[in-house]
């Protein structure tokens, strides 16, 4: 069992300095790579608390697509770094100050009278051999949560549109087809009758 | 023995660690949206936990809904952002100041 608790407090460090990290690096391409790590981070907690799925989907989707996608957009913008840090300096006691007494209130309440102990909530066994975490939540996401998924997935649409809809930009002065206008042509469009006289082949 | 409180620890010292994070980045809004990731995070965090402490897996469908839910945020968010780059030619939080609020 030590060596749970080892596992658990080296990945917890290695997430909480990750996450100092990322809110203190100064290029942002940097604070992107430590909150990858902090997420992987997490999701060996996640592993030891038995949430396998959650922790696959947490490294394979966030990681890999929102993730990616955040080092897509920092890396696509040209942005001048020195405003954007201006004022770091002047912030930091008032944040350490807000940050610290958050910290000390949420512990005390989570550590006083033993609310969160192995009294109130015992540990429990570990799940047997063959128990399946991915069966478990299928089942309950396709029977009791069949709405909330559904419309979990009305809201990616929208968020695919909506990211669509907004970068998508319509350039002045190029030459490219329209295919409506193309089919909507009509003879007296193209095709223009000259009247003339009719001449002589190799007259005068 | 590794008991909820331990758990509810890392979530909060988390929390607190990306409250700190806005403060001091008040100008960069990518750094603000990670922030936020940061904070849905330590939030999972909590709820994993509480799922598995109480032996009741609804916990995780949340978790599981709530990054369903930062996925979207994270992209229209982005996407927004990058309208704003491109025509502002600035991300910085003390610039947007045009509809004088």
């Amino acid at each position: 069992m030590i060596v749970l608790e080892l596992v658990f407090y080296a990945f917890s460090l290695v997430l909480v300095l990750a996450a100092v990290a990322v809110i203190t690096v100064r290029n942002p391409v940097y604070s992107v790579l430590f909150l990858v790590l902090a997420f992987f981070s997490a999701a060996a907690i996640w592993m030891l608390l038995e949430a396998e799925f959650l922790a696959i989907i947490l490294i394979v989707v966030y990681v890999g697509a929102v993730m990616v996608l955040f080092l897509f957009v920092v890396m696509m913008l040209d942005i001048n770094l020195v405003p954007l840090k201006e004022g770091f300096i002047r912030y930091l006691p008032v944040a350490v100050l807000v940050a610290v007494a958050m910290a000390v209130e949420l512990l005390m309440v989570l550590w006083s009278k033993g609310r969160f102990g192995v009294e109130m909530f015992p540990v429990p066994p570990p799940n047997p051999a063959g128990y399946s975490n991915t069966r478990e939540l299928g089942e309950l996401l396709y029977t009791n949560y069949l709405l909330p998924f559904e419309i979990a997935g009305v809201i990616l649409l929208v968020a695919i549109i909506a990211a669509v809809a907004l970068t998508l930009r319509t350039r002045s002065g190029i030459k490219k087809q329209n295919p409506s206008a193309q089919v909507r042509t009509r003879r007296d469009e193209g095709v223009r009758l000259v009247k003339m006289k009719s001449e002589k082949p190799g007259g005068d | 023995m590794l008991t909820l409180a331990h758990f509810l620890t890392l979530g909060a010292i988390l929390f607190s660690l990306s409250v700190a994070g806005i403060f001091i980045n008040r100008k960069n809004i990518i750094i603000l949206l990670m922030c936020l990731e940061l904070m849905l995070l330590a939030v999972n965090m909590n709820f994993v936990a509480f799922s598995r402490f109480l032996g009741n897996m609804d916990g995780q469908i949340f978790v599981f809904f709530i990054l369903t839910v930062a996925a979207a945020e994270a992209g229209i968010g982005l996407a927004i952002l990058v309208v704003l780059f491109r025509n502002r030619q600035t991300i910085n939080v003390a610039e947007l100041d045009d509809l004088k609020g």
